[in-house]
């Protein structure tokens, strides 16, 4: 199995996909998951499809994510669905959603 | 390096009768001998603070399923061996599939493999049924006559029509002369061929049960896409709801609307039908109260319950009809270990059946059993998103979405004040948003 684990990190890294590896703890998968509340429209750990009518979040400096999810919530930035969804997360939650997808790495090429 | 988990894997494979390789298990006939002992190397029990040794068995690969798959596979960093036991070849949509009806779109369309996700993420597709569940013993009877072990069984089963709530319904089915449709697939083909070859001056008749039952507005979207369908090929033929609701259930002015509008003299809507029996030959729906009704094409919808393997494992314990779960993990509160997700659960307040609410279940439990199994509380503070666009016409959209955060004085999952929200009005904007979103969700499942 680590092994299978490794050979999937590889190919992950080689397709330039971050991969969320490395030492995993309960408040890492916990923001994961956070993250995955994006994932349905803006592709799996914040990597969007490339015909995507949305941005890919994962790598986005977290100043940014913070900015405009805040800009969405607070009306300042028009929107369809998003200024609806972004008034579900508290400011914590925008913060870990933001500090998570900066960290994930870049975009998919 | 031999771990123990690889021997477990290796005499799995062998079980399975497959020689080697993480994938390639699709369509083998799987055969577990419980007296073999050979999936007993590590027992159910051990896998606590294990990941690595710890199996998760997922029954229905539908927008809950095969989400819950991967994200059990990612969110352990593809420690935990993940089966997926689905009985079709591949994934086909239902958002999306009522514009197939209107023929605009193939079923091809809204079809995806499941071939990623085992290439991709190293889930095992079994292609079969799971026809019991002993889940005391932790063990997954397959329809072949296969076994297979588990640690924690995530059911994602879907919806089963109550045939018997609606006379003749079911043999009328099953003959193909009264369809449903509400299972995306060749049933939506053979829909499509009754709509196409009705002539002009026809009826289609679409009957909706008393909610909750799967995609609240699916029905309205699919009356308003035939409609347009006949507004431009037979201008002469009508498209008539019967709902046994007291209103539209879902994104209801807008619908109104847009029936007022462009639909004015083709749609007519008719609440508090409740449908009771078809008479197949005579193209008849017969109904509690009202007169019966006589149409060319009927699409009667039954009430539905809980997928027919969560009812008969005995989980649908919420009115016989809905399984009620713990909303941290999603666990069923009649059956330890056994998760169910989708359309299956007794939902919480305003909680859509839908794909996209499926997709959010299965990404809460997936981090709820990697969290137990890693010997981590769940988290405390899930979160579920649900955004659904339905189609008015072929060019045009409306939305609704929602936030629901989960509550712990009350114990569930409540919408967040203040969020979500509906489209103001239809728009072509949001019709590229929707082909969007189902490509990304499809992805987000899948690939």
């Amino acid at each position: 199995m680590k092994r299978a684990a490794r050979i999937v990190a590889a190919a992950a890294a080689l397709s330039g996909v971050a991969t969320f590896a490395g030492a995993q703890d309960a408040a890492a998968l916990r923001a994961r998951s956070l993250v995955a509340t994006c994932a349905a429209c803006h592709g799996t750990d914040g990597h969007a499809m490339p015909s995507a009518a949305v941005p890919g979040l994962s790598g986005m400096p977290a100043a940014y994510i913070v900015e405009q999810m805040k800009a969405f919530r607070s009306g300042a930035r028009a929107g369809t669905v998003m200024p609806q969804l972004a008034k579900g997360y508290s400011d914590a939650q925008i913060e870990q959603l933001a500090e998570t997808l900066a960290k994930a790495g870049a975009a998919k090429p | 390096m031999m771990t123990t988990s690889m021997k477990r894997r290796d005499v799995l494979l062998k079980a399975l009768g497959a020689g080697a390789g993480l994938a390639g298990l699709s369509g083998c006939v799987a055969r577990v001998d419980r007296d073999s002992g050979a999936v007993s190397v590590v027992g159910a029990m051990n896998a606590i603070g294990k990941p690595d040794v710890a199996r998760v068995l997922v029954v229905g690969g539908g927008y809950g399923g095969a989400t819950a798959a991967k994200y059990v596979r990612l969110l352990s960093q593809y420690k935990i061996e993940v089966v997926l036991v689905e009985p079709d070849a591949a994934f086909v949509s239902c958002p999306m599939s009522n514009l197939v009806l209107g023929g605009g779109r193939t079923i091809a369309d809204v079809t995806r493999p499941y071939a990623t996700l085992e290439k991709q993420h190293g889930v095992r597709v079994v292609r079969d049924m799971i026809s019991s569940v002993d889940a005391t013993q932790r063990i997954a009877v397959l329809a072949s006559g296969g076994e297979i072990r588990y640690d924690k069984l995530i059911l994602s089963p879907g919806v089963e029509m109550m045939w018997t709530e609606i006379t003749n319904l079911r043999a009328a089915s099953q003959q193909g002369r009264v369809l449903q449709a509400w299972k995306a697939g060749p049933e939506t083909t053979a829909l499509r061929r009754q709509i196409e070859t009705m002539p002009d001056g026809g009826v289609f008749a679409i009957a909706i049960p008393e909610a909750p039952y799967r995609c609240p507005p699916g029905p309205y979207e699919r009356a308003c896409i035939v409609a347009n369908y006949f507004k431009a090929a037979k201008p002469r033929s009508k498209v008539l709801i019967l709902d046994a609701n007291e209103d539209v259930t879902s994104k209801g002015p807008l619908f109104k609307k847009v029936w007022s509008e462009s639909y004015k003299g083709i749609l007519e809507y008719r609440p508090q039908h409740k449908a009771t029996g078809v008479d197949a030959a005579t193209g008849t729906i017969k109904f509690e109260i009202q007169e019966d009704v006589r149409a060319a094409v009927l699409n009667v919808l039954p009430p539905m319950r809980a997928g027919a393997i969560a009812v008969q494992t005995g989980l649908a314990n919420s009115n016989a009809r809905w399984c009620n779960v713990n909303w941290l993990n999603f666990e069923s509160t009649a059956a330890r270990h056994i998760h169910v997700i989708g359309d299956s659960i007794q939902i919480a307040a305003l909680m859509p059946k839908s794909g996209h609410m499926a997709n959010s279940h299965a990404k809460v439990t997936a981090a709820a059993i990697v969290a137990e199994l890693s010997g981590w509380d769940p988290d405390p503070a899930p979160m579920l998103t649900n955004t659904c666009y339905s189609f008015v016409d072929d060019k045009r959209t409306v939305h609704i979405a929602s936030v629901h955060a989960y509550s712990e004085d009350e114990k569930t999952f409540k919408p967040v004040p203040g969020a979500g929200g509906l489209s103001p009005a239809p728009n072509e904007q949001e019709a590229s948003y929707a082909w969007s979103w189902a490509r990304s969700i499809w992805a987000d499942a899948l690939a």
